[in-house]
């Protein structure tokens, strides 16, 4: 573990920043493998990640380029000193071979993390037609899994999606080991709190709750039960050294603190 | 070599009312506009379109040119979710939703004459069951595994855009990514490739090297010289995205009226130079 030290440099620890960190954690013992982050604050915390405790990380530049230094996010035409060639194809076979771990946005996600990316309301003619499956199934079944919410709701959190893009917990045991054996949901971070699936029969569970969200804003912007602890803990400080990552190096244009709910 | 130049209106008069047509590209990047657009004024109807789709889906649903989508997400990258597309499904247009990596395999599989591949992407996902109508398939071997069997997506016709292509139609990507557009023509009985500048076969190492030539002739039946033909999707190193006009073209999902005036403006005009006219006098 990195130290956990109180930043007290008078500025404050901005909720958007728990966000990152807590991102970053689930990012961990990933070791050599490819992250796809979707999304700023996920694309912030990846390259935190990477900067920091995960080295071996790889990104590319959201093209078709393997980065192997960090730039900073948002801006136009980094400096990238390039280490791989990533194309579309190339990415499906990475995905399929499970050297990877995906952060994706979820329109709607349940209990046992299945995941909709797809539509809102009846699929043959939704209400609302999202940006479509994309990945999602292909990525769930194959590698690991972490999700980001920007905007806690109770409905983003939701009894049951409406489609199934990113497989959950419940489904991918109905399948049998051979066919899951890859699924992994290792984190959900919301701006409320951070979440995995440690509770009963796999369902979401609370790790955390970032500073200033109590039990009860959670309960209120979740719809179905989330399994907890007793104690609920507070999600980690980023250390000085972190925060300065994240402030200087990062996100010097604080572009993370937009995505985020407040 | 053949000669197999044409132009966007002779690509669509080999175009077929109910064809399954593939379109290269990925969402608002390098696709074949001035052919999509060439459909879109065209009497073409329910047709059936298979795509990593953008605006040349929205585009034609919006005119009422599709019968079905085939897609696995449809997105103008800077506009995250596309908005006649979105109408459209809100509309209850037949759709099959995969994901996009199970797409890739449909239309590999086509590619090599297989009635499907296995995969594991799709299972426990809604893909299977609702959104599509794909199977499983058992493992013969040991492991007696169940996968997805990832049915071939055989195309009638495909549409694809290149920087580069000579008369007989070897094509070269100049740019980050080739997409998916070899395996949409590798799956199609009809091959068109549009192209921003036609060149002599001896001058395409000279634009760049060899493994930039990722489009043969065996893989080609028209080609269509398109300057500007990707507009307003990104071409890079050739042009990059025309935001200004994609926030224009997305804001005739709300206004049936700026639609017709954006069709009569940019969709009905035939040559490249009045295309090109119309996009710098707006």
């Amino acid at each position: 573990m990195t130290s956990v030290t109180n930043v007290t440099n008078g500025t404050g620890v901005a909720r958007h920043e728990y966000c990152a960190i807590a991102l970053a954690d689930a990012l961990r013992g990933s070791g050599e493998v490819l992250v796809s982050p979707i999304g700023v604050l996920p694309s912030i915390a990846a390259r935190l990640a990477k900067l920091s405790f995960e080295p071996d990380l790889l990104l590319t530049d959201g093209v078709a380029t393997l980065m192997a230094n960090v730039p900073p996010v948002g801006v136009d035409n980094p400096e990238i000193v390039a280490e791989g060639y990533m194309p579309y194809r190339s990415i499906f076979d990475v995905v399929w071979s499970g050297r990877r771990h995906v952060i994706m946005g979820a329109g709607q996600i349940d209990r046992f993390g299945n995941q909709n990316i797809s539509a809102v309301g009846d699929w043959p003619r939704p209400s609302a037609q999202l940006l479509g499956m994309r990945g999602a199934p292909g990525n769930t079944i194959n590698h690991a899994t972490s999700y980001f919410v920007p905007g806690h709701t109770r409905r983003v959190f939701v009894d049951r999606v409406d489609v199934v893009s990113g497989v959950g917990y419940d489904r991918a045991r109905a399948l049998g080991v051979a066919a899951s054996r890859f699924h992994r949901l290792v984190r959900v971070v919301s701006n409320l709190g951070v979440f995995d699936f440690g509770g009963p029969d796999r369902s979401m569970r609370v790790r955390s709750l970032h500073p200033g969200v109590s039990w009860s804003d959670v309960e209120r912007a979740t719809s179905f039960e989330l399994a907890r602890e007793p104690e609920i803990g507070a999600t980690r400080e980023p250390s000085a050294e972190e925060l300065r990552l994240l402030r200087e190096v990062v996100d010097p244009r604080g572009l993370g603190a937009k995505e985020i709910a407040q | 070599m053949l000669d197999k130049r044409m132009t966007e209106d002779e690509v669509v008069a080999q175009l077929a009312d109910g064809m399954t047509l593939g379109i290269g590209g990925w969402a608002s990047r390098r696709k074949p506009m001035s052919l999509v657009r060439a459909i879109a004024r065209s009497s073409l109807r329910d047709l059936t379109v298979v795509s990593y789709a953008g605006a040349d889906v929205g585009l034609l649903c919006a005119l009422g040119k599709v019968k079905k989508v085939v897609f696995a997400f449809a997105s103008l990258d800077s506009i995250a979710l596309e908005p006649h597309f979105r109408a459209a499904r809100q509309r209850g247009i037949e759709a099959e939703e995969y994901d996009e990596g199970m797409l890739q395999w449909g239309l590999y599989a086509a590619a090599n004459r297989l009635p499907f591949l296995p995969t594991r992407a799709g299972l426990g996902s809604d893909v299977f069951g609702r959104t599509s109508h794909v199977r499983t398939v058992r493992s013969p071997y040991e492991d007696g595994e169940e996968l997805i069997a990832m049915p071939a997506i055989t195309l009638d016709a495909a549409i694809i855009h290149m920087h580069r292509a000579d008369k007989s139609g070897n094509g070269q990507c100049l740019g980050p990514d080739l997409y998916f557009d070899d395996l949409f023509c590798m799956a199609a009985k009809r091959r068109y490739m549009s192209c921003e500048k036609l060149i002599d076969t001896a001058d395409l190492t000279r634009e760049g090297s060899v493994q930039t030539l990722r489009i043969n002739r065996m893989m080609v039946d028209g080609v269509v010289h398109a300057p500007f033909g990707a507009h307003f999707t990104e071409c890079p190193p050739d042009y990059g995205r025309d935001e200004a006009f994609q926030q224009l073209y997305a804001a005739t999902a709300k206004d049936p009226a700026a639609l017709e005036r954006f069709v009569e403006r940019f969709v009905q005009p035939v040559s490249a130079s009045a295309y090109r006219e119309a996009v710098l006098a707006r």
